[in-house]
């Protein structure tokens, strides 16, 4: 840490105004206030600053998301070697481990690498134009899209994908915290939209899958009118079942799900909401009970496809989600009821939970407003009846 | 004649009706999947406007203008449906494609736009020139709409596949997102954007 540091500080001056690598200073900027929280102290006026600034809170979602994408990695390779047969039987949950780990980490470096590379290439250059330091935005947009994508994703797909997210999801607003949709989804939606033979199907999920294997998720195994998925609900659980990268594993999610509520990072509010909106949703459907895929039991959304994800990683994002506490509550609930209505009703959108979440971003700064105009309407009743004793 | 070339040449960057004004939307939304479509939608749009304008123009000291409006929306009309016609006579599959849309010029803001704004108050020839420069102005982000789109969504122009197979064949495939008119309203906010960052005045404060 030392040598980090010492090495940092003796570089900076050749970046400052007049030094003759500025031209390349918001990649200073960005590498040394990742690594250290910057020096600045306040100069006028008495305030606190904490030292749990933007990007040491970007890193604590990076660690949350850490179970996930780990889990995710051994189970592109399990789910891998179980389509050509290599692991004789869908329960031998340890067979071949490190083959399957290291698998699923080539097939996933990838993806990460055009992810962090187009994306925080496009960052530095707009920081680069508009004169503000990289922002750490990226930081966690860039892993949460290579984690909602399917495994076989085209490399140059993803590459369009992130551009477009940054750049038409983020940049033309203003750059991080004045977008209004969550850019990783806003990547997802664009590759759904544009390339929907690589990102929808039973052939996508599992990287390089044998022919004459299923590769059905839960969810296309519920839309094509199975009574049940086929998997277990304890490898639905744990995550042993096709899907995209970090989707798969609830229990990896629940983890980074105790991360992000421990240390204070995401809403426990709009978390809570999100399951709440889901289950209500789905015991309306089960009362309702027209078709197998309504008499599916309310828990099972939690478990079949991106639910859970989205809930903990997604909806909570500080920037789209609603402010208000009260807005929270109902920005997670209506995106709950949406994400089970879309999966269920709408068999042209087999996973609502992308859909749900962009709608209520869109959605969230009205809640906010109205939330914050009731309650300016109660106060100014209360403030009416003092005044009139 | 110089002020007539800048009735033709304004409304093709700094008054122009869809980038600048934001008229006309709608169907340059809807009719630029392909690039055809858009070519034949702009030059109906275009002789709508400047024969309506000349019209008008020649009406203007005679109409009422507690009635103006009514009496423009004939007119307009009247030059739509001679439009229609015309499509349907000569480019049957084009008219097809397009549909309600040649109908709709009837509602659309640019027509109604000019003769409010221009052709009322002015002499006939300046009039049928400020039609065509706004027609022009409307046809210009058709065509780069219709471009892009029919490019990048399905591999051709003009109806002739442009892309070559060995694309395909490494792996490139043509955009969905392309063919919907939700790309369409992104690539004019593009448009819109890039324009502004060429024409700083444009920016509001």
């Amino acid at each position: 840490m030392k040598f980090i540091k010492n090495t940092l500080d003796k570089m900076r001056p050749s970046f400052e105004k007049g030094g003759k690598l500025h031209a390349f200073h918001s990649l200073f900027d960005a590498i040394d206030t990742l690594m250290f929280v910057p020096a600045n102290t306040t100069t006028k006026g008495c305030h606190v600053r904490d030292a749990v600034d933007n990007k040491r809170t970007m890193i604590t979602v990076f660690i949350a998301l850490l179970p996930a994408l780990l889990f995710g990695m051994y189970n592109i390779g399990f789910q891998h070697y179980l389509s050509i047969g290599e692991i004789a039987s869908s329960t031998d949950y340890c067979a071949n481990f490190w083959n399957n780990f290291g698998y699923g980490f080539l097939k996933v470096l990838p993806l990460l690498l055009v992810s962090y590379i187009v994306g925080l290439g496009i960052e530095v250059v707009f920081a680069q134009i508009r004169g503000h330091e990289v922002s750490e935005g990226y930081f966690v947009t860039g892993l949460l899209i290579p984690m909602i994508c399917p495994p076989d994703v085209p490399l140059w797909q993803l590459a369009l994908a992130v551009a477009f997210a940054v750049i038409i999801g983020k940049e033309v607003f203003g750059g991080t915290g004045y977008n209004f949709l969550n850019p990783a989804l806003v990547a997802r939606a664009f590759l759904f939209f544009s390339y929907p033979i690589q990102m929808s199907g039973d052939t996508v999920w599992i990287a390089e899958k044998a022919d004459a294997f299923s590769g059905a998720t839960p969810l296309g195994e519920m839309i094509a009118g199975a009574t049940l998925p086929s998997a277990s609900i304890m490898d639905m659980f744990i995550g042993f079942m096709p899907g995209c990268v970090g989707e798969t594993s609830a229990i990896a999610i629940l983890i980074g799900a105790l991360i992000l509520l421990v240390s204070g990072v995401a809403s426990w509010r709009v978390m809570l909401s999100v399951f709440a909106g889901g289950a209500v949703m789905g015991l309306i459907f089960n009362a309702v009970g027209a078709n197998d895929y309504m008499n599916m039991p309310f828990y099972y959304h939690f478990l079949i496809g991106g639910f859970m994800f989205g809930a903990v990683f997604m909806a909570t994002d500080p920037v789209t989600a609603a402010h208000t506490n009260t807005g929270k509550y109902i920005y997670g609930f209506l995106i709950g009821i949406m994400a089970v209505l879309i999966r269920v009703v709408n068999p042209a959108y087999p996973e609502g939970m992308m859909l749900a979440i962009l709608l209520m971003n869109v959605f969230a700064p009205l809640i906010d407003y109205y939330v914050v105009d009731a309650n300016i309407r109660k106060r100014a009743k209360r403030a009416k009846l003092v005044n009139n004793k | 004649m110089a002020n007539m070339l800048k009735l033709i040449k304004n409304p093709l960057s700094k008054e122009n009706p869809i980038a600048v004004q934001v008229l006309g939307i709608c169907s340059a939304l809807a009719v630029t999947t392909q690039l055809k479509p858009a070519v034949v939608m702009s030059l109906s749009v275009m002789v709508v406007v400047a024969l309506s304008n000349v019209i008008v123009s020649l009406l203007r000291n005679t109409i009422p203008s507690r009635i103006r409006i009514i009496v423009q929306l004939v007119i307009v009309s009247m030059m739509v449906i001679l439009v229609d016609q015309f499509l349907k006579a000569f480019v049957y599959d084009v008219s097809k494609q397009l549909s309600v849309f040649v109908g709709l010029i009837i509602t659309n803001c640019i027509v109604m736009g000019r003769l409010e704004a221009f052709a009322l108050s002015h002499k006939p020839l300046p009039s049928f020139f400020d039609g065509i420069g706004n027609g022009l102005g409307y046809a210009v982000i058709l065509i780069i709409l219709g471009f892009v789109r029919e490019l990048f969504g399905q591999g051709s122009l003009w109806g002739y596949k442009i892309m070559p197979e060995s694309f395909f064949d490494a792996g490139y495939v043509n955009n969905g997102l392309m063919t919907m008119p939700a790309m369409a309203l992104i690539l004019v906010g593009v448009i819109i954007w890039i324009h502004r960052s060429r024409n700083e005045d444009l920016c509001e404060k």
